[in-house]
Parts: structure tokens; C-alpha cells; sequence
């Protein structure tokens, strides 16, 4: 089967698998003094690095009006600062052989190089220096915001499946920032001021918001060295709060939409549930729901697949994602696309059917036991890739998790049972909490 | 920090030695041919096999057969029916990727330790004895088709499918390995037999492996799941002809931001001067920020988001090519911009310190490449279907060093070519016209 089915490519980008787990003992971690946290994955086979600082701070911790103002300051963290010409950080990256890059979503904003292994105390030097020296001037803003509103543009606007995506989601979160565009919606960006960015810069860029993660040929002593001689210097900002959204008020009310393109050329139905996200301490629940998309939307042997693709052709393409890597309340979602001369109507309603005779059926314990081998599987393959293990902690502790919630993960996974999945899906799969949206040809229009 | 600059200057000297890949060739008692990186380190292995063709193997009229062919390799083999066989797949935690291109099917399989033998035993079935049922052709072809009509929509895809259209015409280049919707709609259950039969053969079959098997384990793997392909598959086409002459192609389509792709001659992989081209590509185009187009029409301008070139020598032609997408009223100016960065590249060629920094980046990058099994299969396979020597990334950094500031400007001059550079572009552009078709 082929499964990346290009209208789909949004959707599937945004549900983070959830990879198998690191062995323990990969894996160190430690505290500066200043709050800041650490965390060190060794693998020695190749002399290369990742040196990466994750930032508790994303998209939806920006006030309101302001939005995207997180990304684009993680654009304008590559200007000048006290010490470096603008531009002078990648420079000095691509002049050592190593690649650089940034990234910005909800709950994070992360930095990373990687380089050769003996990089590492030039990498700390630079990104210790833009933690607090960067210095902007208005002709930057304007530029990269112009920037940014092309990557809008690729994104988003030239896009009808993330223009659908933007307004389920702003549907889906009544009160809680998540409803708002990592990117920023197209108005506010264009309005973004130095002064909204400096401030954004000034509360959040700070070592106790951070977490440090650098991963491959290094040894956990030396970068504890460095980590303290570079980043241990700065001070802690005193001002920090706990982080605190505006949460959800009860949702009560199903919420139905359909939208409309002159681009969409294969209709499709989206239905998002409020979910609840892993918690530190509490992550059952999250692992219910984790091993529900899979067993209910997760591959040819899933139980949509099987009843929607198989059983009958009502669909060409179904799936289930959850991500449970979120600080607030997340989604699950469901996706069906239709088969040829199936309405939109009627595949809902096989969707619903479907779901609904899952919970009656129970989960078939074999298809269990096969998920569950893959997940320990996953956890030998994961150890070809230490950055992805290293990525899975940056992640984890920027949305409320600890090193231990990390560790834990793959033991929990592996005790839940077919009637805790199936307790999951009553209690999240919801018409008052969810979303349905209809993705829909724009009819003809004559000119 | 302007100490940075001193720095730099002592740790090149210190860079380390290249990542130690130990590469093997390992030729099975029944005589097939592969490459081998033993690391025990990890309980699994990475299995690379190409076979050189591809979807230009499309027999006439049967465009789109090889793709949805290897789309069907998943959907069941030997006694196992398609969700039989995907749950045995899942048993054993194996996965097998297939992928097709112009130039090769690709068959990417990961597969652990513990139950390597009958990981291997349905793999071997999914290549000698797919079922191809009827239902699911029909299944996976519903979902080609569904694909092939979301492209028809997407400014991307239009901008390719333009291109490839007026560069190659008849030639299979000139058209989309996934077919088109009618073409995809004929296709029987004999197409994709014989789309089989026109791939899957010993005299164009690429491997490499990368994990915890040794010599003698991968010489009996390579006879137990190759050894009964038949030794020869379709012929190959011939070279394609790039029929592009310099300009603008617009192909009007309502989205706000336009999508443009360009293309000029390219070079040969195994041109003497090709090493030149590559470094001068990083410093016109290649994929840092710190290129001259990303300056130019990102850094200086903010006219896009990304703008990027790179050459593409394939098995059938060699074209020099780069993207970047603007809004419609300024996507003009960012193709001015570029048109003019070419000219200058041709005209002035490089500095002495823009040359030495590629250099120092793209050595220093190379080592980074190789991480990870699946990633390290994948190239000792490119390596072998280039014909590349097996001690090649020993040296490859020194043929990178060789470069001199002459080279990369003679090249410049003798390859960018910027009258003759085409612009394709998608979208509803403003102050753009065609002016070439």
C-alpha cells in the first residue's frame, strides 16, 4: 500500500510518532547552578555531535495579538549580537562543516548544529552568546518578517489542507492559545514590531527556561565542563513564571464545519477529539490513547483500514493520530478519505459506524501483542540514531514531562491492556469535545 | 567574539579523520556482488538493494505500471494475502520500504538479529512471488489515482510536470513515473507481472548492508533471496535530449504564491571537471545559508523563504537545476535577482575565501552523512551504481581539496549558461510573461 498519500502530508507531519525509548543508561543527565538542565546521549561510533538548546517557550505561550511572534524571533536569533555579525553563527557552522537550523512549535523552540565531536566548545560559545546578547534593529524585523511571510505563503496559504488544518484547529481550542497558528496568522505577523520581539526575547531566552541536549561522540564530564564554563555564567532570570495558558472551559458542543477550495482535488473528512496529553507522573491514559490511533488507525492491519479499505471500498486512505507530547490538553484525530463515488455523508457515517463497533468488539489481543513487539523493537532500532533519542528528551522535558516520565514511557506502554484502550476511546472520543471537518472542492465558478 | 576567526583557522587542522567505514565487498558463492559495513554494536541490519531502471522501464503505453507494481509489493506474497501478510511483517518488527524513481527501484529492509531468517524468508517471497491480487491492484491503484489528481493541483507538482514535459517530451523523463489517471486506469494484472519481470533481474541489481551480519551470514543471504531472479530484465532507454532553450514558461494557476523551477545544462557525473561544478553549485546555490541566492533573494531581500540550486546528474542526462517560491507580485524580482546571479557567477566566477570556505564546509560535512545503518546502506549502493571505487570516501575530501580558484571559474564561465537558463513558473505572476515554450 502506499501510505504517504500526498494530500495527507500535513496531517501526518504533525502526528509525531512516538519512538521507542532509550536504553537508561545511553543517557546522562545533570543541573547548572543557574536552573539550567542537561541532558547527555553517548554513541561513539562516528565522531560527529548534535549540540542542541531546547527553550520552553513556543507558540502558544505568546501574548495575545502577537502571534508568531515566537517563530519569528527564531528566525531573528540568526542576526547580530553583541559578539557575532549577522549571520556569523551559520557562517561559522557551515565553515566548520556542520549544519545548522531552528525550529518553533506550541510548547518549544529549539536550536541545533550538528558538527564534528571536537566542535562542541565553539557550538557552546555561540549559542551561550545569542541566549542574551542579541542585538536586532528594525531593518531585521522588516526582512524576516517578509521572510516569514513566505514561508507563510509555502506553508499555509499555497496550501488548502493547512488552511483546513488552521481553522479546525482555532475551532477546536475555544480559550486555550493552541487554537492560534504556530506560524502567526498572516495579519499579526505583518504588524510584528521589534519591540513585541525584544520582549517575547527577554522573558523567555534565559538558562532556567532551557534544556541543553547534545548527543553522539562526547563524553558527559567534558560536557559538563564546558556546559558550566559558557552556559553556567549567565544568570537565571528571577522573573520567570510557571508557565500558565488560558486553559479549556468544559467543551459541551459538537462543532461541525466544512470548508471549501478551488485546489482540493480529493475531499476528505477530518474529526478531532479534545485529548487529554501525557503528564509527569500520569501517563496511562496517554499510553491508552498512543496504542488506540494505532490499533484503530496506525497501517493496513488497523481496524479502519480493515473495516473501511478491506472489508468493504468505502475509503482509500484512513488514520488515527495522537500525540501525547503536549503541555496542555492535545488531539486525537481520525482522517478518512473517501472512495470514488462515496459522498462525504456516507463516509462519515462508516467512520462513526466503525468506531462504534470497534468499542463494541473489544481489542483483539493478537494485534496487540503485535504493536507491543514493535514498540520494544523500536527501542533496538532507536539506538541508530541518538539524536532522535536526544530530540525525544529536549522534547519531553519542554512540555512538562521528566527525564524519569522519558525512562518510564516504554515499560508503560507495554502494560496496557485491551479494556484500559477501550476505556480510552469512551472517554475521549466524544461528539461534545470534537471537531468535524469536511474538506471540500470549491464548486464551479463561473467568471 | 571576533576571536571566532582564529579558532576556526587551529581547529581545521585539527579535524578528525573521517569516519571510519570499513567497507567490505562480499561476493556470495553463487556469485552476487555486494558491499558490507559489519557493526556489531547493534542487533539489527540494514539491507540496501537497487536495481538500476526504474520507471523509465515503463513499457509503451504502460506509464505508471512500475510504480504501482512496487506500490504492490507490500500487499501480500506466496500464501499470504495482503493483511495476513502485513501482520506477519508486524510479528517479526521488520520493515521493508519500497521505493520507485526514474532511475532505480529501491527496496530498503531493516530487520533485527533475533529473527533475521524469516524476515529474510517473506522478503524473499515479496520479491520472487508477489501475489498481486486483483483487489489489490484495485485498492492501491484507487489510491495512485487519488494522488495523481491532488498533483494536478498542487503548484509544485504542476511545476515539475511542466518542466519535465518541455525539457524530455517523449522521453520517459519527459513524463511522471506515477502515470497519468487514464494510463493508471488500464493497467492489468499481466502489466504488473511484466513490470516484475522488467525490474527485478541479477544484471542491474545493486546491494549494500550495514549492521550486525558478518561475510559469510550476508554471502548465504544474498544467494538465499537473489539468486533466483532471472539474470536479465527490459532493456534501457537511451539518453534523453534537454530541449530547453533560456526564458520564461507560465503556467497560470490561481494561488498566492507563485512557484518557480529552473534548469539549464548540466554536468556528467564522472566529468573530469565535475568536483569543480559541485563546489561552484555550493557557492552559487547549494543548500546553506550562505549562498549567494540565499543572500541575495532571502538574507538581503526577504523575497522568498528558500531559493536553492544543485546539479542533477541522473543515468540519462545531466541537467543543472534550483527552485524558489515568491509572492505573485514579487516573484519577478526574484527571478531578476537570480537570472542576474548566474550572469555574475559566469562572468566573474568566485573569490579565493568564498571557494575556501565551500571547501572547508563540504569536507567537514561529508563525515556527517554517515549516520546511521540505514543511511550508510543507502550509500554504498549510490557509490556502487556510480561506479565509485570502494576506498572512494577515503578520498573523496581530497578530490574536493584539489579544487583551485582557476577550475571552479573556468567551469563557471564554461558551464553557467544564463541565457540559456528556463524559468518555470506556477502561479499568477506579476510582470512575468512567456516568453519561451
Amino acid at each position: 500500500m502506499i501510505r504517504a498519500l500526498t494530500i495527507l502530508g500535513v496531517m501526518l507531519a504533525t502526528a509525531l510518532p512516538v519512538f521507542a525509548q532509550s536504553n537508561k543508561e545511553l543517557v546522562t543527565s545533570f543541573k547548572l547552578e543557574n536552573g539550567m538542565q542537561v541532558i547527555v546521549v553517548e554513541d561513539h561510533r562516528a565522531p560527529v555531535l548534535q549540540h542542541m538548546i531546547w527553550y520552553r517557550n513556543g507558540s502558544a505561550d505568546e501574548p495575545h495579538g502577537v502571534s508568531g511572534v515566537a517563530h519569528l524571533l527564531e528566525h531573528l536569533m540568526f542576526k547580530a549580537t553583541d559578539n557575532m555579525e549577522s549571520g556569523e553563527l551559520s557562517a561559522t557552522v557551515a565553515a566548520n562543516g556542520g549544519r545548522d537550523n531552528a525550529f518553533t512549535s506550541y510548547d518549544y523552540t529549539a536550536y541545533f548544529q550538528r558538527v564534528a565531536a571536537d566542535r562542541l566548545e565553539l557550538m557552546m560559545r555561540m549559542e551561550s552568546d545569542r541566549m542574551v546578547n542579541l542585538r536586532l534593529t528594525p531593518e531585521n524585523i522588516q526582512t524576516e518578517r517578509d521572510v516569514v511571510l513566505e514561508e507563510r505563503n509555502s506553508r499555509v496559504e499555497n496550501n488548502p489542507r493547512a488552511l483546513f488544518g488552521e481553522q479546525m484547529n482555532a475551532i477546536q481550542y475555544y480559550n486555550h492559545t493552541y487554537g492560534r497558528p504556530v506560524i502567526g496568522w498572516r495579519r499579526e505577523v505583518e504588524e510584528l514590531s521589534l519591540e513585541n520581539v525584544l520582549a517575547f526575547y527577554r522573558t523567555y531566552y534565559a538558562p532556567n527556561n532551557a534544556t541543553l541536549v547534545v548527543s553522539g561522540d562526547v563524553d558527559p564530564e567534558q560536557v559538563r565542563a564546558l556546559a558550566e564554563q559558557y552556559y553556567g555564567v549567565i544568570p537565571a532570570n528571577p522573573d520567570l513564571r510557571e508557565r500558565a495558558r488560558p486553559q479549556e472551559p468544559p467543551q459541551t458542543a459538537a462543532r461541525r464545519m466544512t470548508f471549501k477550495d478551488a485546489r482540493v482535488a480529493q475531499p476528505y473528512i477530518n474529526r478531532s477529539y479534545l485529548a487529554p496529553e501525557r503528564n509527569t507522573g500520569d501517563q496511562e491514559q496517554a499510553a491508552a490513547l498512543y496504542l488506540l490511533a494505532e490499533i484503530l488507525g496506525g497501517g493496513t492491519t488497523s481496524y479502519l483500514a480493515e473495516q473501511l479499505q478491506f472489508e468493504n471500498q468505502t475509503a482509500v486512505y484512513t488514520g488515527a493520530f495522537y500525540s501525547g507530547q503536549s503541555l496542555d490538553p492535545t488531539t486525537f484525530d481520525m482522517v478518512i478519505v473517501p472512495a470514488e463515488g462515496v459522498t462525504l455523508e456516507q463516509a462519515e457515517t462508516a467512520m462513526d459506524d466503525a468506531v462504534a463497533g470497534f468499542i463494541k468488539a473489544g481489542v483483539d489481543p493478537e494485534q496487540l501483542d503485535r504493536i507491543k513487539m514493535q514498540l520494544r523493537a523500536s527501542q533496538i532500532y532507536a539506538r541508530d540514531n541518538v539524536d532522535g533519542i536526544a530530540n525525544r528528551y529536549g522534547r519531553a522535558l519542554s512540555t512538562g514531562l521528566t527525564i524519569k516520565d522519558v525512562q518510564d514511557w516504554p515499560d508503560i506502554l507495554q502494560a496496557v491492556t485491551g479494556e484500559q484502550i477501550i476505556a480510552a476511546a469512551r472517554d475521549v472520543l466524544i461528539p461534545e469535545t470534537s471537531v468535524t471537518g469536511w474538506m471540500m472542492r470549491q464548486e464551479e465558478v463561473s467568471q | 567574539m571576533r576571536g571566532f576567526i582564529t579558532l576556526i583557522t587551529v581547529l581545521f587542522m585539527a579535524f578528525p579523520a573521517l569516519a571510519e567505514v570499513k567497507i567490505k565487498q562480499v561476493t556470495s558463492p553463487g556469485g552476487i556482488t555486494a558491499w558490507l559495513v559489519m557493526d556489531q554494536s547493534i542487533p539489527f541490519t540494514a539491507l540496501e538493494l537497487r536495481f538500476r531502471g526504474g520507471t523509465s522501464l515503463d513499457a509503451p503505453g504502460k506509464r505508471g505500471a512500475i510504480h504501482l507494481m512496487t506500490g504492490l509489493l507490500e500487499e501480500g506474497a506466496g500464501d499470504l494475502k495482503a493483511r495476513p501478510y502485513a501482520r506477519e511483517l508486524e510479528a517479526l518488527a521488520a520493515s521493508f520500504g519500497y521505493d520507485s524513481s526514474s532511475d532505480s527501484v529501491s527496496v530498503s529492509a531493516r530487520f533485527l538479529s533475533e529473527n533475521r531468517d524469516q524476515a529474510l524468508a517473506l522478503l524473499r517471497d515479496t520479491l520472487l512471488a508477489p501475489r498481486f491480487d486483483q483487489e489489490a491492484i484495485d485498492r492501491v491503484r484507487a489510491q495512485v489515482i487519488s494522488s495523481l489528481k491532488s498533483a494536478e493541483k498542487d503548484p509544485d507538482e504542476i511545476a515539475a510536470a511542466t518542466y519535465r514535459r518541455l525539457a524530455f517530451g517523449d522521453h520517459p523523463y519527459g513524463s511522471s513515473g506515477s502515470g497519468t489517471i487514464s494510463s493508471v486506469t488500464a493497467l492489468t494484472r499481466d502489466d504488473m507481472i511484466a513490470a516484475h519481470k522488467a525490474v527485478f533481474a541479477r544484471d542491474r541489481l545493486y546491494v549494500g548492508a550495514v549492521g550486525d551480519i558478518t561475510e559469510q551470514e550476508l554471502g548465504t543471504l544474498l544467494d538465499n533471496l537473489l539468486l533466483d531472479l532471472p539474470e536479465t530484465g527490459a532493456p534501457f532507454p537511451g539518453p534523453a535530449e534537454y530541449n530547453l532553450s533560456g526564458g520564461v514558461t507560465v503556467v497560470d494557476f490561481d494561488t498566492p504564491q507563485s512557484v518557480a523551477v529552473f534548469s539549464q545544462r548540466g554536468i556528467e557525473r564522472d566529468d573530469d571537471d565535475f568536483f569543480a561544478a559541485y563546489v561552484l553549485n555550493q557557492v552559487l546555490g547549494g543548500g546553506s545559508f550562505e549562498s549567494r541566492l540565499m543572500t541575495e533573494v532571502r538574507e538581503k531581500r526577504g523575497l522568498t523563504y528558500g531559493v536553492y540550486s544543485y546539479l542533477s546528474p541522473r543515468d540519462l542526462v545531466a541537467t543543472y537545476r534550483g527552485g524558489v517560491s515568491s509572492a505573485n507580485d514579487r516573484i519577478a524580482e526574484a527571478i531578476k535577482v537570480i537570472g542576474e546571479e548566474w550572469a555574475k557567477m559566469a562572468e566573474n566566477g568566485m573569490t579565493q575565501k568564498e571557494l575556501d570556505d565551500a571547501k572547508t564546509y563540504l569536507t567537514g560535512a561529508y563525515p556527517l552523512r554517515f549516520d546511521g545503518n540505514a543511511r550508510i546502506a543507502g550509500i554504498l549502493v549510490g557509490m556502487q551504481m556510480q561506479d565509485l571505487p570502494i576506498d572512494y570516501i577515503t578520498t573523496r575530501n581530497a578530490k574536493v581539496e584539489a579544487v583551485t580558484l582557476d577550475d571552479v571559474n573556468r567551469v563557471a564561465a564554461e558551464l553557467l549558461d544564463p541565457e540559456g537558463l528556463r524559468f518555470v513558473v506556477v502561479g499568477r505572476p506579476e510582470g512575468l510573461e512567456t516568453t519561451a515554450d
